[in-house]
């Protein structure tokens, strides 16, 4: 199997979790998109050498798996995957900014390595948040409450169509590449040459494709705008979880949890 | 009754690429009449179809829904008048899941929230997709996707259904399952199919194409028994009224 039919099938997994039928899942959508937009903006928003402070909303995300029954280590692996790109915004800043900022024994720790574990943590927390987001909603939902909450209709409607043609699309390139690769033999790699001839050619089924899904659009009586019938419902389970989510957000972004528990272990401890 | 009639008078067609794909085609099919469409590939049924709800504009001749002829004033009531299924369910349902697809059409005829809702879950019941209905399409398997596709059709209350091929890539009992369906319907229906067997199953009259022209129109009993014909438009008996090779 090629590394894109992995990719595809794994897409689809990503799906289904969000089918499953737990509280979580079963919150109005809207709900879980401004808490998501909050979390992460709050996240974003702390002082770049920031890190005990950023800890507290570890409890978010840990209760949201718990509680929507979302297996840990398949999240954590898709995490991982994007991880790369976002250590290699802080990999330099330990050498850049030199400056001792915290002294543990002999060990003299600069502020740039502190920084670079504070965009660490930010990226899990803001990715994680995402990431479950999609997997307790799923991504039409995710789409439809942007719009309710306000969000122009010809992105929202764009999302819907592209995530609906991903699939149609993967599929048909999955065949053309697999196409390819039994009457290639040895060679590995797509030359140039042929990848261009399978884009074109990609290219125009689309557009072919494109055609008739307008065609099947206008045999249902298309009137120039795209409607969606999807009703939320918002009822006291929503209003209790958005408001209790946006205290606790809120006094874990502007109380500091972290030194008052530290306060108080010592106070204990003497 | 009689507006549930479709008829198609001297119909011309010709692409721009000057392909001329329909050459003077007349017919009239009643109410309640199941017909189908064969003829061989590149016959020009899949351009007649377009034609009956007007997606395709006739280069020469009329064709008239119901009491009306087809004009750009009556399209809206022609494309609500006549449901069209095509081949690809990929191309029908375009929705991110089965409900919204389904309520796509309603929507557009203008109906209310509640009105949408009663037609999505009558027509999905119709069909006995209602337990998928909150699925993206791109999760149903290809017997699935179809019978969605039908009900997308259905939740409109048309009075008339054309369907292009709609038994192709099905397995067997999924094919069989959808013609139990379709024999269901009362409304008027047309098929293009290259499926004889599901014609002989389902129409009662044949009409088939080749060139652009109707070469054959006539009960459908009568018309799978000339095979002089059959085999001059690239037709097959079909394989129910051949003789069976083990017993023979």
């Amino acid at each position: 199997m090629s590394r894109l039919e992995t990719a595809f099938y794994d897409l689809g997994h990503l799906d289904l979790l969000a089918e499953k039928n737990t509280p979580i899942h079963r919150l109005d959508p809207r709900v879980k998109v401004v808490v998501t937009l909050l979390f992460i903006l709050y996240v974003v928003s702390f002082d770049r050498y920031e890190v005990a402070r950023l800890l507290p909303f570890f409890l978010f995300p840990a209760v949201l798996i718990g509680m929507a029954d979302l297996p840990f280590g398949y999240l954590w692996r898709k995490l991982l995957l994007v991880s790369p790109f976002v250590l290699f915004i802080g990999i330099f800043n330990p050498f850049l900014d030199r400056e001792i900022l915290l002294q543990v024994g002999p060990l003299g720790i600069s502020g740039g390595w502190i920084s670079l574990l504070s965009i660490l943590l930010r990226f899990i927390l803001s990715v994680g948040a995402g990431l479950l987001l999609i997997a307790t909603t799923g991504f039409p939902a995710i789409c439809m409450s942007l719009e309710k909450l306000g969000a122009p209709k010809v992105f929202t409607v764009q999302l819907l169509m592209l995530y609906r043609y991903l699939f149609v699309l993967i599929e048909e390139t999955i065949r053309m590449i697999r196409a390819y690769t039994l009457r290639s033999f040895a060679k590995k790699r797509i030359r140039y040459p042929v990848f261009r001839h399978l884009l074109g050619n990609l290219l125009l089924r689309t557009l072919d494709r494109a055609q008739r899904i307008h065609m099947a659009m206008l045999s249902r009586a298309l009137t120039g705008e795209i409607r969606i019938a999807r009703q939320f419902k918002f009822g006291p389970a929503e209003l209790f979880s958005l408001a209790g989510c946006i205290v606790l957000l809120t006094f874990m972004r502007f109380a500091d949890i972290a030194e008052f528990l530290g306060k108080l272990i010592l106070e204990t401890v003497t | 009754m009689s507006h549930h009639i479709v008829e198609a008078k001297n119909l011309e067609f010709t692409y721009p690429d000057n392909t001329h794909a329909l050459l003077g085609i007349s017919f009239r099919i009643r109410h309640g009449e199941s017909v189908a469409i064969v003829g061989a590939n590149g016959a020009g049924k899949s351009t007649l179809l377009l034609h009956l709800n007007g997606y395709l504009t006739p280069t020469s001749g009329q064709v008239r829904i119901g009491d009306f002829p087809l004009t750009k004033e009556t399209l809206q009531e022609v494309r609500r008048t006549v449901g069209m299924v095509f081949q690809d369910p990929d191309d029908q349902l375009f929705m991110s899941t089965v409900y919204d697809d389904v309520a796509f059409g309603p929507l557009n005829l203008g109906l209310p929230i509640e009105e949408v809702d009663v037609r999505v879950l009558k027509a999905l019941d119709t069909v006995g997709m209602t337990h998928l209905k909150d699925r993206p399409p791109h999760r149903l398997s290809s017997g699935q996707k179809r019978r969605v596709a039908f009900a997308t059709v259905l939740s409109m209350s048309p009075d008339i259904l054309v369907m292009d091929e709609p038994t192709a890539n099905l397995d067997p009992q999924a094919r069989r399952q959808l013609i139990n369906l379709l024999s269901t319907f009362k409304h008027s229906k047309i098929f293009a199919t290259h499926d004889l067997d599901m014609v002989m199953d389902l129409c009662e009259r044949t009409i088939i194409l080749h060139d652009g022209k109707i070469k054959a129109d006539g009960p459908t009993s009568e018309i799978f028994q000339n095979e002089r014909l059959l085999a001059e438009s690239h037709l097959e008996k079909p394989f129910r009224l051949q003789g069976c090779p083990v017993c023979c």
